[in-house]
């Protein structure tokens, strides 16, 4: 399998490369010597991205196939520009068994579009108890491990988490929340949700658990991955906990860097998810993180829920918003366009650095590295509509907004998995 | 009289100032007739008002029939006992099936903040909110502004305290913005728990001393204690609360000013935020609130209806 692409911008920050060329892709790896093909991409106008990488993907199969299942994931992941996705474990049942971990693995590899690495959960259940059989789990292709969704509630289980998982290299990934803190929380807490008399999701919810894992990380010198950061208080805890020399990785996601309470309409549940969209000066710290190169990721927390679900009463509608279908033309548009970040900054937070977390490869134009390429058209605009969307899904708290950038191509070694119009 | 514009009574927080004052003077015509020996108008003959009560109430439930029947509406009762919500039915859903039966108007009682707001965008019929979790309660406030009116003849200048658990009270939110757009002096007093900072934002003094709220007030406003705050550990205990917020004749004798107006939204816990004797006595306007209620709600469902100005209440 061969394929030629001519005359793309190559924009490659890993390897320092921003030039117009062809790349050669054979049996799935980039190579330096050009053979003979019919198969030829006209990369003209169009850019060459590693693919991106999202470590945080919740997929509903088993459980919920008509909400998300493995082909319609694939297919929203390759037309966002993604090569690799992290599954997160809280199907129903949940990942919690090495069984299960096969499962995903053989379902993946059937649709066969977009690599799916599952996070398995770290409890039995996810309920916080008991610790799943992890060596087992990691053995059949587990890449991490969290109850995301919920929180390891008890700090003694964390702790045996952590101790357990000394050795493998294999991360724990914390849902940073005390749920007794959130209680029925819908929103963020602060001015807006009692005017509107809106329980709320209080910041210190999140950082209080953030400080609790850095501390026990420290004392049992272990790493840990904390998902979706979305207060100033835990971006100050982390800086804290890292000059004391926890290893310490996290993930933000584009609504929180794109959208605060503000934005939230309350009669929209597109506009619900948990973390809540922040106060004004939380968004705004994240954004300085990010400019500052101290944030490890941007993962998109895609949390599909199908509509009869989402539209209902804001308290009473389900958390979460999709995300692969949109997470880099908004940062593009709103980001990169703006002049917040760089291109190859936002390049390397959507691939290079979540590959680093987890000791991923990405895409390289370099001889013999693998060919996760993602083809982008950098100046076409469209309006994210509901039907633009592969995925089954369509909560979006991005629908009409108009943006920038289009991915035309995906490959996922070698492979052409995604191509616009098809 | 200005034409209402409003299709939908959602909030205070909707109403211009001009809107309150034109509800308020259609709500003193309204009471006219209830003072007639035949209390009915055909108004809103051929119109239906569904009520959706999915939280329980009597008051609000009897006041806003009693308003429809005055106006000779057609209304129907939908509850959460007697609904397909029970069968899983979603609020959207009960909402069409009404309008699918050509329903003009919907009262809503819900204990989801904002979810007449969600129905308002999602179905043609006007909404009226008759109390959306511990956001808003717009005819309440509109009543309470009424009596306030009646009393005082003007509400600007007018120092008001609303005492008691404002964190959960829809009631406090709606009076304090409607108090405001008037131009009224609004204290709220209640223990922190019940009085998050953020409240001074509506711009508002707050105390969690009850004397301040009660030396030099005209008007003292009393809530509701909900028993069950205790298990939520919002309150000690109603024995502390009753210790450091319940109005009494004592703290009235010691603190109030001779002519001060006593209200409460009911139903009144006797002994607990307000003494027997102070509810009953002869500061307290609470059952011309109750009136007033049957007045407001007629109000707003003729302003609401679009009849206007074609068919009046003459």
């Amino acid at each position: 399998m061969k394929i030629l692409i001519k005359n793309v911008r190559i924009f490659d920050p890993a390897s320092g490369i921003d030039e117009e060329g062809d790349v050669f892709i054979k049996n799935g790896i980039v190579s330096k010597k050009k053979e003979e093909t019919r198969n030829i991409i006209e990369g003209k106008g169009l850019y060459l991205f590693p693919a991106f990488i999202d470590i945080h993907t919740h997929i509903r199969e088993p459980g919920g196939e008509d909400i998300e299942n493995f082909e319609s994931a694939s297919k929203a992941a390759v037309a966002g520009g993604y090569s690799t996705i992290f599954m997160m474990p809280n199907t129903e049942p949940p990942i919690d068994n090495d069984g299960m971990v096969r499962f995903v693995v053989k379902r993946a590899r059937d649709v066969g579009l977009v690599k799916i690495y599952p996070v398995g959960a770290a409890t039995i259940g996810r309920r916080g108890e008991r610790l799943t059989d992890m060596r087992a789990m990691i053995e059949c292709g587990c890449i991490g491990f969290s109850d995301d969704g919920s929180p390891v509630k008890n700090p003694r289980i964390l702790r045996r988490i952590l101790e357990y998982l000394k050795g493998t290299g294999i991360k724990f990934i914390e849902h940073p929340e005390d749920t007794e803190l959130s209680s029925d929380g819908s929103m963020n807490e602060g001015s807006l949700s009692n005017k509107l008399g809106v329980p709320g999701i209080p910041w210190v919810s999140e950082a209080s658990v953030v400080i609790r894992d850095i501390l026990i990380a420290e004392y049992l010198s272990s790493p840990i991955h904390f998902a979706h950061i979305s207060t100033e208080a835990s971006l100050d805890l982390i800086q804290f906990g890292r000059k004391r020399g926890v290893k310490i990785t996290f993930e933000v996601t584009p609504h929180h860097l794109l959208l605060d309470e503000d934005n939230v309409k309350i009669t929209d549940s597109n506009f619900k998810m948990n973390p809540p969209l922040r106060s004004k000066r939380d968004r705004k710290a994240l954004i300085k993180a990010l400019k500052k190169g101290f944030v490890n990721a941007i993962a998109t927390d895609h949390a599909p829920h199908p509509l009869y679900k989402k539209e209902l009463e804001f308290s009473l509608a389900p958390f979460g918003v999709i995300g692969l279908e949109t997470a880099f033309s908004t940062l593009y548009t709103e980001f990169v366009r703006k002049g917040v970040i760089g291109l190859n900054e936002l390049i390397e937070y959507m691939s290079v650095k979540p590959a680093g977390i987890f000791d991923l490869k990405t895409g390289m134009v370099r001889d013999g590295a693998p060919a996760d390429f993602v083809l982008i058209d950098l100046k076409k605009k469209w309006k994210i509509t509901e039907d633009k969307f592969h995925s089954l899904s369509r909560n979006s708290p991005f629908l009409g907004w108009d943006v920038y950038g289009r991915v035309v191509y995906t490959i996922v070694d070698g492979k052409v998995v995604y191509k616009e119009g098809d | 009289m200005e034409r209402f514009k409003q299709k939908h009574l959602l909030g205070i927080e909707e109403l211009s100032r001009d809107e309150i004052d034109s509800i308020l003077d259609t709500a003193i015509i309204m009471k006219s007739v209830l003072e007639r020996r035949i209390k009915k108008v055909p108004t809103l003959r051929g119109i239906t008002v569904a009520n959706l009560f999915f939280e329980p109430s009597t008051r609000t439930l009897n006041s806003f029939l009693i308003a429809e029947r005055r106006l000779s509406a057609d209304t129907i009762n939908v509850s959460k006992s007697f609904s397909s919500v029970l069968k899983g039915e979603t609020l959207l859903d009960t909402a069409r099936n009404l309008e699918a039966m050509r329903v003009d108007m919907v009262v809503i009682r819900h204990s989801v903040p904002c979810s007449p707001h969600y129905l308002a965008e999602r179905i043609s019929a006007s909404v009226i909110n008759a109390g959306d979790g511990a956001h808003e309660h717009p005819t309440q406030a509109l009543l309470d502004m009424l009596t306030l009116r009646e009393r005082f003849g003007n509400i600007e200048g007018l120092k008001v305290s609303i005492i008691g658990d404002i964190l959960h009270s829809r009631v406090a939110r709606s009076l304090t913005i409607g108090l405001l757009k008037k131009g009224a002096d609004v204290i709220l007093c209640g223990p922190p728990t019940f009085l998050p900072e953020w409240f001074e934002d509506y711009g508002v003094k707050i105390t969690y001393n009850l004397k301040d709220a009660i030396v030099d007030r005209d008007v003292i406003y009393v809530l509701r204690i909900q028993r069950e705050r205790q298990d939520a550990a919002f309150l000690p205990s109603l024995r502390e609360y009753i210790r450091y917020y319940s109005v009494n004749r004592d703290v009235l004798n010691r603190y109030a000013r001779k002519d001060v107006i006593i209200m409460h939204p009911g139903p009144v816990n006797r002994g607990v935020e307000l003494a027997p004797d102070v509810a009953d006595g002869p500061w307290s306007l609470i059952l011309h609130q109750v009136t007033n209620g049957i007045a407001v709600r007629m109000a707003i469902l003729y302003l609401l209806s679009g009849i206007g100005s074609s068919g009046g209440v003459e």
